[in-house]
Parts: structure tokens; sequence; C-alpha cells
């Protein structure tokens, strides 16, 4: 019989297959790794306008993040601030600096400075700030140390799961009401924020909505 | 065989050469990868709008209207006046709440400039800010109640106003902490109850 395959067809099938598997793993693993916000939302750090640095008026300064996100507190938009809450400063300090040169204008003839906004939910998500912040949910939980950035990034993901994680176990996240503004406090260990946070949930009957429509109206 | 393995190995660094890794730095809006109603064409706050001429989704009252809630009949919660003159006297109740809250908001919004204990000495001094005058000397002393809570209303002089960060009841009740900033470097050991006289060790 003539040899119509060579030898090296007999292992074709399983080279085949092999080969299908790591591919198909590789593929999943890509899918797993880059199709989810803590890929393409982790690390978005847009310039701005204007270059204001966090890291010198909420760290070291040690201005509170309410004198200028001052609506936090009372409703579900945490507002940027007006330039009128700018000026209130640099109406002395830095006055003719060309870095404010939007901001004076703004000022001036009420022109919006075309901040670019980094964190955004979609737009069938409503979620609101003042029941976090009133509830012991720090700044930094959602945002990260804002009070050490030059430029604001993106620090955490927002995906739904990441939200379900605190819905689920607040315990793990809540801290003291007096504490929610001060980015640099951290828990003096995993076991110290369970049990302060477990106190909270019970003192304050914290019980976040699991259910669809608690965060999709 | 080995030229598959080849180009599969290759397009897999081309993915993570063009891709990267999760949480470095970025500077293109997040790509949203199933964009299922997660932008929709509605009013979000303080966003653009194509809608109004003026380009902004923010729409300031109508002239001659009061939003809900604003309203606040001519007294001297809401003015700080009694007849023509600034009044004296805090309209709320002064409690120990009320103190708290005031001290609270004290910090947020006036430590910057007026510094922790009043004295003007917030850290926007060292930054040039050097007319901030402190609270402790005649003239602000004898300061009206009606009056502080007029200039943290409306400013005065280079204070810009705190009439849309600070609500009407803090504003009092930062009043009324202010008042407590003043006494402290007024008072005396006669000030201090005989009971709490040992932990100062007198």
């Amino acid at each position: 019989m003539s040899k119509t395959f060579p030898k090296w067809t007999n292992t074709l099938p399983l080279q085949i297959v092999i080969f299908l598997i790591l591919f198909l793993g590789s593929v999943t693993v890509g899918i797993t790794y880059y199709f989810t916000p803590e890929y393409t939302r982790v690390g978005y750090r847009p310039p701005q306008p204007v270059a204001f640095d966090h890291s010198l008026h909420a760290g070291q300064l040690g201005i509170d993040c309410r004198y200028c996100h001052s609506n936090v507190e009372f409703a579900g938009h945490a507002n940027i601030p007006t330039a009128e809450t700018c000026m209130n400063c640099h109406n002395q300090i830095k006055g003719d600096s060309p870095l404010l040169a939007l901001v004076r204008s703004s000022y001036h003839d009420g022109t919006p400075i075309p901040w670019v906004r980094v964190h955004q939910a979609p737009d069938y998500v409503y979620f609101n700030h003042a029941v976090h912040v009133a509830r012991g949910v720090s700044c930094y939980e959602c945002h990260g140390p804002v009070n050490e950035m030059e430029v604001v990034w993106h620090d955490k993901s927002h995906s739904m799961a990441w939200c379900l994680d605190c819905h689920r176990h607040p315990e793990d996240y809540l801290r003291d009401p007096a504490l929610v503004y001060d980015l640099d406090w951290r828990p003096a260990s995993k076991e110290a924020q369970r049990e302060a946070g477990l106190r909270f949930v019970e003192q304050w009957n914290v019980n976040p909505p699991l259910s669809c429509s608690g965060c999709h109206r | 065989m080995r030229y598959v393995y080849l180009i599969f190995g290759l397009s897999v660094i081309t993915v993570l050469v063009l891709a990267g890794f999760r949480g470095s730095f970025s500077e293109r809006p997040p790509i949203e990868i199933f964009p299922d109603m997660e932008r929709q064409p509605k009013v979000h706050p303080q966003s653009p709008s194509t809608f109004f001429s003026d380009g902004r989704s923010d729409r300031p009252p109508p002239a001659g209207t009061v939003p809900r809630g604003a309203f606040y009949e001519d007294t001297y919660f809401a003015s700080g006046k009694q007849g023509e003159d600034w009044g004296r006297g805090i309209p709320v109740e002064v409690t120990q709440q009320l103190m708290a809250r005031g001290r609270e908001r004290y910090n947020i919004y006036c430590t910057v400039c007026h510094g922790t204990l009043g004295d003007g000495a917030g850290i926007t001094r060292e930054y040039g800010m050097i007319a901030t005058p402190t609270f402790h000397d005649a003239r602000l002393r004898d300061m009206p109640d009606g009056e502080i809570y007029e200039v943290i209303t409306n400013g005065r002089n280079l204070m810009g106003h705190y009439r849309y960060q600070i609500s009407k009841e803090d504003r009092w009740a930062i009043v009324a902490y202010v008042r407590a900033l003043q006494r402290s470097r007024q008072g005396t050991v006669d000030d201090v109850p005989p009971a709490n006289l040992s932990e100062l060790g007198l």
C-alpha cells in the first residue's frame, strides 16, 4: 500500500486539540483580563483644562473635601466647585497666574470651565453620594487616595461586582462618619475594621440594597 | 506546527504590547465594551447640553422666582437684622449639638483662612493671604452676631460669600462657635467649674 499520508500526520489530531486548548484558553484569559472595568476604567487620567492639583490643595494644605465639593453631604451629585469657590482664595493667591486664566474668565463672565469627567457611572446607575458618605463610606473607598493625586485618575473599577462587594459586606468598608473625609485614615487591621464595621452596621441598621432596583431605576 | 506556535506567541505579545496591563495610566476615555444604554440623551447635573443656548444643563432660576425650600420669612434668622440694625443673639437654640455642628462646619469652610483658633493664621496666610483678621480683638468681639452671619452669607472686603456652601442653620451654628472661640481667649480660672479644676492641676 502506498503511503498516502506521511507518518507525522498520525499525531496531527492530537496536536490540533492541544493547540485549540491553548488558543481558546488564551482567548478566555484575555477576555477575562481585558473586558472589565478593572482594565478599561482604572488608570484613566485625562489632562484637565486647569491643572488643579489635589495633592497640593487637599493633601499639603489640608483643605477639607467639602470646601469645594460642598453638595456631597445632601445631594446625589458631588458638585464640581464654581469658579467663585476658587476665587475665595485665588483673588489674592496667585491672582495673576496664567494657569488660572480659565478660572478668572469663568468667574467674570460665567463661561464654564470644560473639566474632563473622570468617574462616570453608566446612565442606568443611580448613585447617590449623600447616603454613602452619611453612613460612613469614605471618599477613599471609591476614589482612592485623591489627596495624593497631582492629576486625578480613576483608581477603583466601579464595576457592578465591585459595588456588590461592599453592598454584601458593608462591615469591611464602613468607618466612623467623622473619618469619612480623612483620606489618610486606614483601619488598624482587618479584624479591627470588621469589628467596628459590624458595630456600625448594627447601630445604624445599614442594609444596602441587593435588588436590581436599588441602583437601577 | 512550530510556525503556528510562533505566530500564536507573536500575537500574544502584540496584544500585550498594544493593550498593556490593568491599571496603567491612560489619557484615552475608557472603552465601553457593551455600551447598552450606558450613555442616554438626558440631562446630567453640571454637564454640557446642546439643548440650551448657553450650552449647559444647569439652569439658573428664572428672574423673580424662588426655588422650593429656599423661601424664608424676613426674620432675624434669615437676614441677621433686627429692625435696621444687625441683631444680637443666636436665633436658634444653642445646644451641645449645635456647637459641635458649628465646629465641624467652621473647620471645613473657615479654618483655611481664619485658622483653627480663629486668629487669622490659616494655611492661606503662608501663601500670601495676609489680610485675614483675627477674631480676638475688640472690633470683632463687639461685632453683632447678625453681622457675622451677614459676612458669612454675603462676604465682605476680600472674603467671598458662602451662601451656597453653608445653609442658614449652619451659618448660625458657626456664629455660635466663633463666639465660643472668642470666649476661649477671655476665660479666667473662675470660669472653670470647681469639679474640673483638678484636671487642670489647679
